[in-house]
């Protein structure tokens, strides 16, 4: 199964080194790990997506609480939340195949955005199964390119994030 | 205040209550060193940066401060490492401080320019590398407070040359840290405290399994008043000797694998374990499946990491282990348990029977009696630093501590050539106390240049070599588990006297049990440093640190001292 954690970290210089650098000596089995900015100035956020059969998630979170640049992490596999992934895939595509393509990217309700001679690069954000899907069917037109984001999170609801985790180092 | 990069060094080291540095300068670095004299820290100059970082940390074990060691860039840097990561697996605190090249030249591969911080990314707590003269004050409180809260480790600073030489406006840091997710444990919540303590009250056969974090929380007196209330004997790892008096009937000595046979049988059939800031190293436990197999368990420790890691725990408090002794206190009742404490005993009487120090000399020169003999002459009151292999053992099993502080070993590392240089450092921190050394001949030749050191120093340190002519502790394990092959193992060896003699150390050699005492007496009594040449047994069963858990064995599965009976054979 799939865990997703949540992790805000200080957007300082190496900090994502050290984060890469914590799973390459722990031998934990990242699949996907996704950074960028906050609401808040000075936190970033990182997605981490682990395989909870190969690596224990409890432990990913106490060895990140473990790195001094590192304010929260919080698990959101069980909670309820939005997960989305984006790709971009060029498909080849000819006169006779064009018109198909992009019907299926109608019903999948992604995106073309960018037509070459030969090519039609699809825009499309969503689950990673919808994503598998999309990929699946325009397979057999033939995938020149793909680039994919891995995953993004957000738990559902008015609440922000900050302040609630489960692993929480309890005591000031 | 104008002040320079340099000089905002000195000016926040002295602010953070430091008194000596231990170092070597070069290039990079230099600018530092330049204003050193006029802030009135001493600098140790040691003759290899690994020592620089053995010293500090010896210095910060000693005294429970935090210690510092600085070097140039790129091999200053390097030679640094492996101090580093000793500190890092024992959790001493060490401040680092490097020189780097010039910010407008760093990846540009100039003259010594080496990544430090990424090379030693894994094996500090954090690192630093200053890019702007002015944080660079508060980055180092902030280092020093990282160095020394929470789980305590080694924090390396790289200070690049052109922001040592910039000037700013010195502005003191305020004393608040600006660390949004750093935040040191306190008491432990007070349900698995409650949960912690009805096993206690339930428990028949209850043992405490006492590690460093003893002695870094600070919790030798209420572990005592902990133990006395409850009457539950107290076993010691290696880092907590020292964390609870030796001499405590109610202390049983060190676990794992070179402890003594009660100890570990105790374990082995203990109801109950109380881990007390330990971690279940390998060297502890033995072979996991058959740990402590009888026992429930419950596990304080300050990292979050370490519960549930190795050994899964029935009870895990999350907190600094004096507060949480403080809360489990007042929650645990008076207890008394007279059978367990008697069969321990017998257990005990049987491990003493077989001690090697309780058997008449043979006319032979055996390293435990060597150890033994001068815990004697010195009323088990002096501070002692080991290297690695059977001496450290030996000097673990036969120098019984009473006091906090006064151990300085390589546990978690286990890196030969600690031993001299961490001596340094304890007798840097404590001038007029007695502090000995006791080395192997193979690690005493890691980092024996460090006796030009002590002489320029001064110091009154005395060094106990136990040659055995071996890298001993490999030889051990190739006579038990290696077919006798002694492969690259046998050492030949300096004239040590002369050697030492050399460095202008008074020094003696000692080969037989007769001249074990007075040699002793001579090398206390001497003013200056004194250095003592052992050599002791080297092979067979004398020359073998026992008893013995095998690695991969369970801990009641130990080899155990040959008993006199098999030894007139
Ligand atoms: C730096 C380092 N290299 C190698 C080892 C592996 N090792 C562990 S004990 C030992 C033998 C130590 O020999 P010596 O210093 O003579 O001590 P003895 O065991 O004979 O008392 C060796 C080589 C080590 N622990 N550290
Ligand atoms: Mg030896």
């Amino acid at each position: 199964m799939k865990s997703t954690l949540i992790a805000l970290v200080e957007d300082k210089p190496g900090v994502l080194n050290r984060v890469a650098s914590l799973f390459r000596r722990r031998a934990f089995n990242i699949e996907s790990l996704t950074v960028g900015h906050t609401e808040q100035p000075g936190v970033s956020r990182m997605t981490i997506v682990v395989d909870s059969a190969r690596t224990d998630v409890r432990k990913v979170a106490q060895n990140l609480y473990k790195l001094v640049n590192v304010i929260q992490v919080e698990d959101v596999t069980e909670r309820p939340a939005v997960i989305r992934d984006l790709a971009l895939i060029k498909v080849r595509t000819n006169g006779s195949t064009r018109a198909e393509v992009m019907q299926i990217v109608e019903t999948f309700r992604a995106r073309v955005v960018d037509v070459g001679l030969e090519t039609l690069m699809v825009e499309v954000t969503g689950t990673e199964e919808k994503i598998d899907g999309l990929v699946e069917v325009l397979g057999s037109f033939g995938i020149v390119e793909m680039v994919r984001t891995g995953r993004v999170a957000m738990v559902r609801g008015s609440n922000g994030n900050n302040g609630k985790s489960q692993y929480r180092v309890k005591g000031e | 205040m104008r002040r320079t990069g340099a000089q905002i060094v000195w000016e926040m080291l002295k602010r953070e209550g430091v008194e000596v540095v231990f170092g070597i300068p070069g290039g990079a670095i230099m600018h530092v060193y330049h204003p050193r004299r006029d802030y009135g820290i001493h600098h140790v100059l040691v003759r290899h940066e690994q020592c620089a970082a053995h010293a500090a940390d010896g210095y910060a074990r000693a005294s429970g401060r935090v210690g510092v060691a600085i070097a140039t860039s790129g091999p200053g840097a390097t030679n640094l490492v492996t101090g580093i990561a000793t500190a890092m697996m024992d959790s001493s605190p060490i401040v680092c401080i490097t020189g780097q090249v010039p910010t407008s030249v760093i990846g540009f591969d100039a003259f010594q320019e080496i990544d430090i911080t990424g090379i030693t990314l894994p094996i500090t707590k954090h690192n630093y590398l200053v890019t702007d003269v002015n944080d660079l004050a508060y980055i180092i409180h902030e280092a020093f407070y990282i160095a020394r809260s929470g789980r305590p480790g080694p924090v390396l600073i790289d200070i690049p040359k052109d922001i040592q030489k910039a000037e700013t406006d010195f502005v003191p840091p305020e004393e608040e840290v600006r660390l949004p997710g750093y935040r040191p444990v306190g008491p432990g919540d007070p349900e698995a405290v409650r949960q912690a303590a009805d096993l206690i009250n339930g428990a028949q056969r209850p043992i405490i399994l006492a590690g460093h974090g003893v002695l870094m929380s600070g919790a030798m007196e209420i572990l005592r008043a902990f133990a006395e209330k409850t009457e539950t004997p107290v076993a010691l790892t290696l880092l907590s000797k020292g964390g609870f008096p030796e001499s405590h009937p109610l202390a049983l000595g060190m676990m794992g694998m070179h402890g003594e046979v009660f100890v570990n049988q105790a374990i082995q059939e203990a109801d109950l374990l109380l881990a007390f800031g330990m971690r279940f190293d390998d060297r502890v436990t033995g072979r996991l499946e058959h740990y402590a197999p009888k026992s429930r368990k419950v596990h304080v420790d300050l990292d979050a990491a370490e519960l549930n890691k190795i050994v899964p725990v029935d009870v895990a408090i999350l907190g600094d282990l004096r507060q949480v002794l403080e809360q489990l206190l007042p929650l645990v009742e008076p207890a008394s348990h007279q059978e367990w404490l008697e069969q321990i005993n017998r257990w005990r009487e049987e491990s003493r029977a077989r001690d090697i120090v309780n058997r008449p000399s043979n006319g032979r020169l055996l390293a435990p009696q060597v150890v033994h003999a001068i815990w004697e002459a010195t009323g088990g009151e002096a501070i002692v630093a080991t290297d690695v292999g059977q001496n450290q053992m030996w000097a673990a099993q036969y120098y019984h501590l009473n006091r906090p502080h006064t151990l300085m070993t390589s546990g978690g590392l286990g890196t030969m050539g600690f031993g001299l240089p961490a001596a340094i450092g304890a007798q840097v921190a404590h001038p007029d106390k007695e502090v000995w050394a006791f080395v192997g001949d193979g690690g005493f030749q890691m980092t024996m240049q460090e006796l030009a050191t002590v002489v320029q120093e001064r110091l009154p340190l005395r060094i106990a070599l136990l040659n055995n002519g071996y890298l001993g502790m490999v030889r051990q394990w190739q006579e038990f588990f290696y077919d006798q092959r002694y492969e690259s193992t046998s050492l030949l060896n300096p004239d040590f006297v002369r050697l030492v003699e050399a460095y202008g150390i008074h020094s003696w050699r000692v080969t037989t049990p007769e001249e074990t005492h007075q040699a002793i007496a001579e090398a206390r009594s001497h003013p200056g440093p004194a250095f003592i040449e052992f050599q002791v047994a080297q092979e067979g069963e004398e020359g073998n640190v026992y008893p013995m858990v095998p690695a991969g064995a369970a801990l009641h599965e130990m080899i155990r001292r040959p008993t006199p009976a098999v030894k007139a054979r």
